[in-house]
């Protein structure tokens, strides 16, 4: 019988190894080996048992990194919400300067709601691409370059396009969650009489925003990280990111921006408007927002062409 | 062997050429390959000679660019999935999935090829423990040795019981210790009716697993049989070169009479060397330090290599095997 102790034989240099004198210690045995083929059970893959074993491997990943992921979600609202939402009411109105400025004349343009109001749809839907992104595209990136560790699960036996999908669907996953934990954080944060007027009348409604919001983050997630040169990576935030965020609508309403109507046009071909303003549409109804049908078009029809293109050039770069 | 149906790989002029801004870059071009069901086919060449290209293709990963493949029977072109569920790949670079433990990697696998929790867990278990890596599955695969990583590739790629593993250069890089005992569990595997196509740079490694080897280089197949038809074909002769200080004479190899030799095939002389082809080497070392003395030449270094995988190479490409 062979023992853990006398299989040493791997030339991993443990003690019990290098002692060994002279010759080559055996390997596994034989009958070892045969056994493997021998006692090999039938794989009866479908292609939902393969889906949902991907789906599980995500799962775990995301319980084993989940305090990195936690903080990862919570950092940058909390800050923005204990800057604008607590430091800002508590400096005083005098402070007129910087993000104070900002902060006040976007809630004059708003009608004089308090920023926190503006701010509650805007984080979540920051929050949302940014775990959307980080999510997908980090990860695919890494798994495309140097060692090419897709390979691994492009020879799961389901077509390549399949493996595209369940990127978007676990990285949508990820995004719901990550806007989740911050609903509460931007609801609660705030200096004493700056709450956010948040007023959910429809929660199936918002629910829904939510879920193809995040399908919209992961689809554009999947198609940047199959398009991005992993060398040029931190081009993803000075050129999608922050201008994505910028000029979203986080920290304004989109009608208030009707002053400057090139702008207010402009900005229509970011995806972020929609799900900002679909979010206030929901959240803070006292504020201006788009009409359901535009954010609801916008972020369907932006979650299906960003999810065709990225399925298509993921598949490309598997397959070469 | 008649059709694809008793064929564990074939291939009818399998293509795959590469669009780059410099233009197409060829890397297989026009090979047949057939490779019968429990056989140990070697694919053996130099690096850049199309191995892993041609390995990418049958393995569903690379798309060809001419002519066709059949693996188990099944065309890898138009059923990639049904070609992915019946094989065992072993790529070159370490495709572990980085985020998981060494268990877990096995354990995963399984499941994407669909097997239950408990099947999975037992199965990965058995992998673990042939393989050496008993003691390491709580590990993340990140923190494992390159000769265990390889390990668990290889044992990764043998979760689901394969028709064909596909193993592209499983021992480059690993201590010697290391790939032995990887020959060893290999030829098991092959008794045990495993059908196997490794791809190697390495031509002992051929020699000591393959029972047929194809002998590729620049995209291409240039001899094929088992080793012995290879060596007893053009390759069943010593090899012998003889390098001089200074350049040899255009008619030195003549006035010597070489290529009258009994045995001799070719004679050629470039440069400051000469090398001979022959199945009679006796003596023809000696007469190549006669024939430069009497040319003014002295000799710098000679070797003689016996009939072997490399000689083969070296008489089917005029080239010397580079690794």
């Amino acid at each position: 019988m062979t023992t853990t102790t006398t299989r040493g034989v791997w030339g991993d240099g443990s003690p019990q190894e290098r002692g060994v004198p002279g010759g080559r210690p055996p390997g596994p045995t034989q009958s070892e080996v045969a056994a493997l083929i021998a006692e090999a059970p039938v794989p009866r893959p479908t292609l939902v048992k393969t889906f949902n074993a991907m789906m599980a491997r995500e799962f775990r990943v995301l319980r084993r990194n989940a305090i990195a992921t936690f903080t990862r979600a919570v950092m940058q609202p909390l800050l923005f919400v204990f800057v604008f939402a607590y430091v800002f009411p508590k400096i005083g109105g005098g402070f007129m300067l910087g993000g104070g400025g900002a902060a006040a004349a976007g809630a004059a343009a708003a009608g004089g709601v308090n920023f926190a109001t503006i701010l509650v749809p805007g984080l979540m839907a920051s929050m949302l691409l940014m775990q959307g992104i980080m999510a997908v595209t980090f990860p695919l990136v890494m798994e495309f370059s140097w060692q090419r560790t897709i390979e691994d699960r492009a020879l799961a036996p389901v077509p390549i396009r399949v493996l595209a999908i369940q990127k978007i669907v676990a990285g949508a996953v990820q995004s719901f969650i990550g806007a989740v934990i911050v609903f509460p954080i931007v609801l609660l944060v705030h200096a004493a009489g700056q709450a956010p007027h948040v007023h959910v009348t429809n929660w199936a409604l918002f629910a829904l925003i939510l879920v193809f919001a995040s399908l919209l983050t992961s689809s554009l997630g999947l198609l940047l990280g199959t398009i991005m040169d992993p060398r040029k990576m931190q081009m993803l935030f000075a050129v999608v990111l922050l201008p994505a965020t910028m000029l979203g609508c986080v920290y304004y309403p989109w009608a208030a921006l009707h002053n400057i109507r090139w702008l207010q046009i402009a900005i229509l071909v970011n995806p972020m408007v929609y799900m900002s303003e679909g979010l206030r549409a929901v959240l803070t109804p006292v504020l201006p927002h788009m009409p359901m049908w535009a954010v609801m078009l916008a972020l369907v029809g932006g979650t299906v062409v960003f999810g065709y293109l990225g399925t298509r050039t993921f598949t490309k770069r598997v397959l070469n | 062997m008649t059709g694809v149906a008793g064929l564990a790989i074939r291939t009818e002029d399998l293509r795959k050429t590469y669009k780059s801004s410099r233009g197409d870059v060829p890397a297989v071009r026009g090979i047949d390959l057939s490779v019968g069901s429990g056989e140990f086919f070697g694919l053996l060449g130099p690096n850049g000679a199309g191995k892993s290209t041609t390995i990418g293709m049958l393995t569903t990963l690379v798309l060809p660019t001419g002519g066709r493949a059949w693996v188990a029977g099944l065309d890898v072109v138009a059923d990639p999935v049904g070609v992915k569920r019946r094989i065992g790949v072993v790529t070159q670079n370490n495709t572990l999935d980085m985020q998981l433990t060494v268990a877990e990697n096995l354990e995963f696998r399984s499941r994407f090829f669909g097997l239950g929790l408990r099947e999975a867990s037992r199965r990965a278990s058995q992998l673990l423990e042939v393989f050496g890596l008993a003691d390491r599955r709580k590990a993340m695969s990140t923190d494992l040795s390159g000769g265990q990583a390889k390990r668990l590739l290889i044992a990764r790629a043998l979760v689901h019981r394969p028709d064909v593993l596909f193993l592209d250069e499983p021992t480059a890089g690993l201590d010697p210790q290391t790939r032995v005992n990887l020959w060893d569990i290999l030829r098991v595997l092959h008794a045990e009716g495993q059908t196997i196509l490794l791809t190697t740079h390495y031509m002992e490694e051929a020699e000591a697993l393959c029972e047929q080897i194809a002998v590729i280089d620049h995209g291409e197949v240039l001899a094929a049989g088992t080793v012995n038809e290879l060596k007893e074909g053009a390759g069943a002769e010593t090899v012998i070169t003889v390098r001089y200080e200074d350049p040899v004479p255009d008619d030195m190899t003549e006035r010597a009479g070489l290529a009258d030799r009994p045995g001799v095939s070719k004679v050629e002389a470039d440069g400051d060397y000469v090398r001979v082809f022959t199945r009679e080497p006796e003596g023809v070392l000696g007469e190549l330090v006669t024939a430069g003395s009497a040319a003014g030449l002295t000799v710098r270094d000679a070797t003689q290599l016996k009939p072997s995988l490399e000689t083969v190479f070296l008489t089917l490409t005029g080239r010397e095997y580079r690794e």
